[in-house]
């Protein structure tokens, strides 16, 4: 941020003289700018304090857990079975792998659709085409997950039965489609912006010595925005390991490592949506959800500061 | 990108058609998504629109849920949303003030900042998870309005104060240093000569931050909202229905999910028309000011 | 009679309702350096982004009149657009080296126009570098990133560049005004060395570079052409009043 936004602050007494009814006044508008100050600092540090103390309320609940069960079980068990009756495990792994597995697809889906999307959108769309097909994907963005969780049962699930021949629809492909098409709108907008931050120079530059516009966009535009592109998939990423309803309703539920993507599977997101009402309060199995929640947490928080990071690299790198 | 490519001549070269194909090929995918959310709002209305109706909008659901109506739902829903933004919209519109106007640009705020955005990215059940532990058992809240309320304006809040920051630091500083030059204090040169203009971007963050939230089920899951009541809330503290989890219950929880189908179909639209039309508002609100910002050329 | 390679038409050009050009009429010969002379704004570089139809590219522009090289008019439904732009080549006011290597920046144009295998490539990027006058400098590093050559350095590279495709007629819009003296200098010795292969155009608002590096000057003013002439005359015994005002700084 330029540092001319900030002007200092108003300091001093007036100059003597003919100001008049000065001084009262002043004293007031003076008290109104301090307090104003104030008000904004401390609603800043209630902010900071508020998203801090999630992050801490989340582990101290969160490693309660460790008190029953071991940690490395949690991270390395194989088993989620909080409710089994004498031996209940509390192993991370197949709600890990469902989280990845619906992820990957849902971003092998996005990625190559979402970044051809931009590019057309930026290199070659112009007026009102442009402008609609931007606000459609954006207001896309903006369904309710529980409106497309609705969608995948009602119609993607017999879909995917008939044409499968499998018995039953809510399954592993079924949540990795539409969190694709959920993560669709962000990579598209996201990586839009990477490319229309490229300097208008390069292009003009590669237009003059005879390059077409496919050529400009392949070989200049594309390499020089590749950071933003990255953070654009890593917040595709992170848009769809974090949606809990789609998967909640879609996915089938089951925690177990599937072995065709036509098996149920669970997700950390909807293992906590679905347990945390069936968990007693202050037991144990409450308490796991908290750690999932907070390797959700650590895992979402990564993918965006890195996110963040790339982007502000690309923008450095055209400042040159 | 400020024009259109080059004119083409009669003779096209193989590497002009083959620019333009490949444009054309990378454009299918987009063209097949654009298909697919025409697609999906028509497939809705189509099969919903046969339930709506003015009772169906203002009347309590009945006989189980299979008839009757949703208003209990759009009323929770509308007072939980109202609550979330009485909690983050000054919390984050003033921290954003500070944060544009008020904090030194040293690293302690950049890592702010940068927190802020990535907050907004963390998932809607880990918010959930916390409005649980905080607000329903630590303040003793219990299942409420105000529990969900809160919880929601949590997960509002950085989106909000993202927004905000970003509207406000878009104001040239020389509107700043105007009005201080003429001996105004800080928070006059704010007040007067930087928030009038940042008023739009602000209004807009906060209208999309409503049409988000109004569509959110996971936080409000274990905070508060419940399948049915008897009567609309009566206080902060009641429980309360909500469209989002109605859909959801409707769709996958009720003994006879058949025959509450179309009812489903009635309250997705319902939600869907809700969200769209705060997006729209928020849309048009800033392509109008967009249009008449005259200090960007 | 001195032969034409670009033969300018009652050249006419709108931004929107802006009339830009004005009825521009004249030739500029080969193998000569034609310098286009004028105050700021009067449309220079417009006229010379219109030789390789680069204002293509900006919306709501309109053009009447013609531009013919060697015959052809550029304008023409027959005339592809990339392949003009391979024959004219453009220098940039700002120096604008793609992101890439020293090497990679030489090497795109050849490639996108196939020009050849690896081998070529690489003979085709040796020689526009020492036609640049920028070989010795750079042998050794060929792979670093063209960022990190000086202001001047860039801009011989980006005359490099145009040069690896082999153009007809180079276009250079005011090529030193970003530059140190000293840059400036080995900038217009440069030009001076290209005239023998090339054509080359130059837009520049300092008429003593004009004086410097051009054989034939054109004197532009709010759009209409002044004066066309050899230099060495206009500079000396001009014809029209405006001209003369100019040269002796009434107005810049």
């Amino acid at each position: 941020m330029p540092a001319s936004n900030k002007p200092a602050e108003v300091s001093g007494t007036p100059p003597q003289g003919r100001t008049g009814t000065g001084q009262p006044r002043l004293r007031l508008r003076k008290l109104t700018d301090k307090s104003a100050g104030v008000l904004f600092w401390v609603n800043s540090l209630l902010s900071a304090v508020i998203l801090l103390g999630i992050l801490a309320f989340l582990l101290y609940y969160g490693v309660r857990t460790f008190r029953e069960t071991p940690v490395v079980g949690f991270l390395f068990g194989t088993k989620w079975n909080p409710d089994a009756y004498g031996e209940p495990s509390y192993g991370i792994i197949p709600l890990l792998v469902g989280s990845f597995l619906t992820t990957l697809i849902a971003l092998l889906i996005a990625v190559p659709a979402g970044i051809a999307g931009a590019i057309v959108i930026s290199e070659r769309l112009k007026g009102w085409v442009r402008v609609t097909v931007k606000t459609m994907v954006e207001l896309f963005a903006g369904f309710p997950s529980v409106v497309l969780g609705f969608f995948g049962l009602v119609v993607l699930a017999p879909l995917i039965a008939r044409v499968f021949h499998v018995p039953s629809g809510l399954n592993l492909l079924n949540a990795g489609v539409l969190l694709g098409l959920m993560s669709l709108p962000t990579i598209i907008s996201v990586t839009d912006d990477a490319l229309r931050v490229v300097p208008h120079s390069y292009r003009e530059a590669a237009y003059a010595l005879g390059a077409t516009p496919w050529t400009t966009a392949f070989r200049i535009v594309l390499p020089a925005a590749r950071s933003g592109i990255l953070a654009a998939v890593m917040l595709g990423f992170g848009r769809a390991v974090g949606e809990t309803m789609v998967v909640l309703m879609v996915a089938g539920n089951a925690a177990i490592i599937p072995h065709s993507l036509f098996d149920p599977i669970r997700t950390i997101t909807s293992t906590i949506a679905i347990e945390l009402g069936e968990s007693a309060f202050g037991s144990t199995h409450f308490y796991a959800l908290f750690a999932l929640g907070f390797v959700l947490f650590l895992i979402a928080l990564g993918t965006n500061l890195v996110a963040e990071s790339l982007i502000r690299r690309e923008k450095r790198s055209f400042t040159l | 990108m400020t024009g259109r490519p080059p004119a083409p001549g009669r003779k096209l070269r193989r590497v002009r058609f083959a620019s333009n194909a490949g444009f054309w090929l990378l454009a299918i995918p987009l063209a097949l998504f654009i298909a697919f959310i025409v697609y999906l709002s028509g497939y809705l209305f189509r099969n919903g629109v046969s339930v709506l109706s003015w009772t169906f909008l203002t009347q309590a659901p009945a006989e189980g849920m299979t008839a009757g109506g949703i208003w209990p739902c759009i009323v929770g829903t509308v007072l939980v949303t109202f609550v979330s933004l009485v909690f983050s919209v000054p919390i984050g519109v003033f921290s954003a003030i500070y944060l544009a106007e008020y904090a030194p640009n040293n690293l302690l705020t950049r890592a702010i900042r940068s927190s802020v955005r990535s907050l907004a990215g963390v998932p809607s059940i880990v918010y959930g998870l916390f409005g649980v532990a905080l607000f329903v058992s630590a303040m003793k809240l219990g299942l409420s309005i105000l529990a969900s309320g809160l919880t929601l304006g949590l997960m509002n809040l950085p989106w909000i104060i993202a927004t905000a920051e970003e509207a406000i630091s878009a104001i040239p500083g020389s509107f700043r240093e105007g009005a201080l030059a003429l001996g105004a204090t800080k928070w006059e040169a704010i007040r007067h000569n930087v928030l009038p203009y940042a008023f739009p971007g602000i209004l807009t963050g906060i209208l999309l931050a409503l049409a988000r939230t109004l569509g959110e089920t996971a936080p409000i899951l274990f905070t508060g909202v419940t399948y049915y009541t008897k009567q609309l809330p009566t206080s902060l503290s009641s429980k309360f229905m909500a469209l989002p989890y109605h859909l959801f219950t409707l769709a996958t929880q009720h003994d006879r999910i058949l025959e509450v189908r179309p009812l489903a179909f009635g309250t997705a639209i319902v939600l869907l028309v809700f969200v769209l039309l705060f997006d729209a508002v928020a849309f048009v609100f800033r392509l109008r000011s967009a249009g008449s910002n005259k200090w960007q050329v | 009679m001195t032969q034409t390679k670009i033969a300018i038409d009652k050249l006419n050009l709108w931004f929107g309702d802006n009339h830009v050009l004005k009825d521009v009429t004249f030739g500029i010969p080969p193998n000569a350096v034609t310098a286009i002379m004028g105050p700021s704004g009067c449309g220079k570089s417009t006229l010379l982004r219109t030789i390789n139809r680069m204002n293509d590219l900006i919306l709501g522009t309109r053009v009447t009149g013609d531009i013919v090289i060697d015959g052809e008019s550029i304008f023409a439904d027959s005339t592809d657009v990339i392949d003009l732009r391979k024959r004219v080549g453009m220098v940039f006011q700002k120096p604008n080296p793609f992101p890439k290597s020293i090497y990679e920046n030489i090497a795109f144009g050849p490639r996108i126009h196939k020009m050849g295998g690896r081998a070529d490539i690489q003979q085709r990027v040796e020689r526009a570098l020492r036609a640049a006058n920028l070989w010795d400098e750079v042998k050794d590093r060929l792979h670093d990133n063209a960022f990190s050559l000086s202001g001047g350095q860039q801009q011989r590279l980006c005359t490099a560049r145009c040069l690896s495709v082999e153009p007809e007629i180079l276009l250079l819009d005011e090529p030193a005004s970003a530059l140190d003296p000293n840059s400036t200098a080995r900038l217009e010795e440069l030009i001076r060395q290209l005239k023998k292969d090339y054509t080359v155009v130059i837009v520049t608002h300092n008429m003593q570079q004009a004086a410097r590096a051009s054989d034939w000057c054109a004197f532009l003013m709010l759009g209409e052409i002044v004066e066309f002439d050899r230099t060495g005359r206009i500079f000396t015994k001009p014809r029209d009043q405006r001209t003369e005002d100019f040269l002796s700084g009434r107005f810049g």
